[in-house]
């Protein structure tokens, strides 16, 4: 009893400040619908989200659709605040396979054998982290874990321990889960 | 106060041996796994650091009777076995799995994503066959994850989430991962030179690696390294491209000490990353000098295992606890004259050293970096 008392009042020590989902081409800013896009497939849908949100950031096009994902949905939370000690955890299940995926097809022939290095790169789920990271000038930690489902109490340990080791201010954290047409964001800010 | 973490036990799978003791031995002789080898049909051959696949086989057939698994979980199961077979698993015991790739070979002309290529389903069946009751926690951030694997048990265990951990890690060599790199010309045309005026690119190697990570070690234990500190800091600069002022692992360095409490002068040697491109071994030279770190001896174990990817990490750092263990520092295998702007001071030959300190370095892809400090105890 004690042992659980103790968690919860640690647990609420812990604040979520601000939150995104994204899917099914909508967007949700702390409970609020803020885009819509009547786009049947996820490229476009991410093309119409940047275009409404007027972001003016050209790299965003380089991007796969998992760290397009990622992008706009931390582009709703972070703003154009400092984030010189926000940390970043994010997790999901199909790591970057979606990716993964479209670049096997490239060397799968060997009549048509094109491995590609500006997909291949894209290969690995923490380039989306890397991508948050460049846009905001957030050096600071990061982390990426595969797991089978979203699992927010282990996103929040992970975080907490990060808060209260003192290695960051805030942490982004949150599941941002591509497959195909199959996607879904949800990203929170945390702070003690 | 914060619990104390110890590394209390590890195991390798590599091309150099099935055991940590037969690769300290190779590696003391200056073996390297690395030759070359055929990897893409119709292709030219590359350097890469291949597991006999023969071998292997023996050795699982040995060890394990249902041959149902692939290649890469036979290197995982072979790594873990004697750990577990030593520690007990219980309903507080975390386990964690670093990898980059996984089962990606499954991927080969299927039109269907195959289940097997999921990291967590690879995960799941690692933990369901030697009976983990916790969810395994994948760690996947590219070619840090092995030692960002180790500070995930440590901070999980410090936080009071579980009590003990396995961390295994692996990746295998595969037509994937060489025909990427490959592509972004990062690949060396001979056997890797990390840090050397004629070094030109990675060999791509393979090998699992299984450590056991507790608040409470007993008193039987061999060996005990304490995971002092960690950290791993984004550059935030470029997503494959390493950073030119080496901001990322300047930071993850001086966190990772900072939390150990330790100076530079303290470190006694550094398992650092060396991939042998030319622009990662720079950054690491200039990281290294900002934190007055040119003078530890160091060297990269990519010439004997080529870069292992979401295993290389933790090999790296067991070879160094080894390396602690012996009193023994082993050379930056092919080395021969620098090629960094900053001066390091990179290990030639077998030398005997007092340990205690030891700082293990990662970076990768994504911009990322990690550093861990190991205490001998």
């Amino acid at each position: 009893m004690r042992l659980l008392f103790w968690k919860n009042v640690k647990m609420k020590v812990m604040k979520k400040t601000d939150s995104c989902i994204m899917e099914h081409s909508k967007i949700t800013v702390n409970g609020d619908p803020v885009f819509e896009s009547q786009s049947e497939t996820f490229h476009d849908f991410a093309k119409d989200a940047y275009k409404s949100l007027e972001l003016n950031y050209p790299k965003f096009h380089k991007m796969d659709n998992l760290s397009k994902l990622a992008f706009l949905a931390a582009e709703m939370i972070l703003k154009d605040e400092d984030h010189s000690r926000t940390a970043v955890v994010l997790a999901n299940r199909s790591s970057s396979l979606d990716t993964d995926f479209k670049y096997q097809e490239s060397i799968n022939s060997q009549e048509n054998y094109f491995p590609s290095p500006a997909v291949f790169v894209y290969t690995l789920p923490n380039i989306c982290v890397g991508e948050i990271s460049i846009k905001h000038k957030m050096q600071t930690e990061n982390a990426f874990f595969v797991l089978d489902e979203f699992d927010e109490k282990f996103l929040t340990d992970y975080a907490e321990q990060i808060l209260l080791s003192g290695k960051a201010e805030k942490v982004l954290c949150g599941w941002t889960e591509l497959f195909q047409e199959n996607y879904k964001a949800f990203v929170y800010l945390l702070t003690l | 106060m914060k619990k104390e973490i110890y590394i209390t036990d590890y195991n390798c799978v590599t091309p150099l041996g099935f055991d940590v003791a037969s690769n300290w031995n190779h590696l003391v002789e200056g073996k390297s796994g690395v030759a070359l080898h055929k990897v893409i049909e119709n292709q030219e051959a590359f350097y890469a650091s291949i597991i006999d696949t023969e071998k292997l086989e023996k050795e699982f057939k040995s060890n394990f009777a249902n041959p149902d698994f692939t290649r890469l979980e036979k290197m995982f199961l072979l790594s873990l076995k004697p750990l577990v077979e030593k520690h007990e698993i219980t309903e507080e015991t975390a386990f964690i799995l670093s990898t980059t790739k996984g089962n990606i070979s499954l991927l080969k002309n299927q039109t269907a994503l195959p289940g097997g290529a999921y990291l967590s389903n690879l995960a799941q069946k690692i933990a369901d066959y030697f009976g983990f009751k916790t969810k395994p926690i994948v760690v996947s951030n590219a070619c840090v994850s092995g030692v960002m694997a180790i500070a995930v048990a440590k901070n999980m265990i410090q936080a009071g989430k579980y009590k003990d951990a396995f961390v295994i890690a692996g990746d295998e060599v595969s037509e994937f991962v060489i025909s990427g790199f490959n592509s972004f010309q990062a690949i060396g045309t001979e056997p890797c030179k990390p840090y050397d005026k004629n070094r030109n690119g990675i060999n791509i190697g393979e090998a699992a690696a299984a450590t056991y990570i507790t608040a409470a070690p007993s008193e039987n234990e061999k060996f005990r390294f304490k995971i002092s500190g960690d950290s791993a800091i984004n550059d935030a600069n470029h997503i494959s491209g390493p950073s030119r002022t080496g901001d990322g692992l300047y930071a993850s360095i001086k966190n990772a000490m900072t939390e150990a409490n330790v100076t530079s002068e303290q470190i006694d040697f550094i398992s650092a990353h060396g991939t042998a491109t030319i622009y990662n071994d720079e950054m690491e030279a200039i990281a290294f000098n900002r934190m007055k770190l040119q003078n530890i001896p160091l060297n990269s174990m990519k010439g004997y295992y080529g870069h292992c990817l979401g295993a290389s990490g933790l090999l790296e750092s067991i070879i160094s606890m080894e390396s602690a263990r012996h009193g023994i520092l082993i050379p930056s295998k092919n080395f021969e004259e620098t090629g960094v702007s900053q001066p390091l001071n990179i290990i030639k030959e077998n030398q005997s050293a007092a340990i205690q300190y030891i700082l293990k370095t990662a970076s990768g892809f994504g911009g990322c970096n990690a550093a861990i400090v190991l205490e001998k105890c």
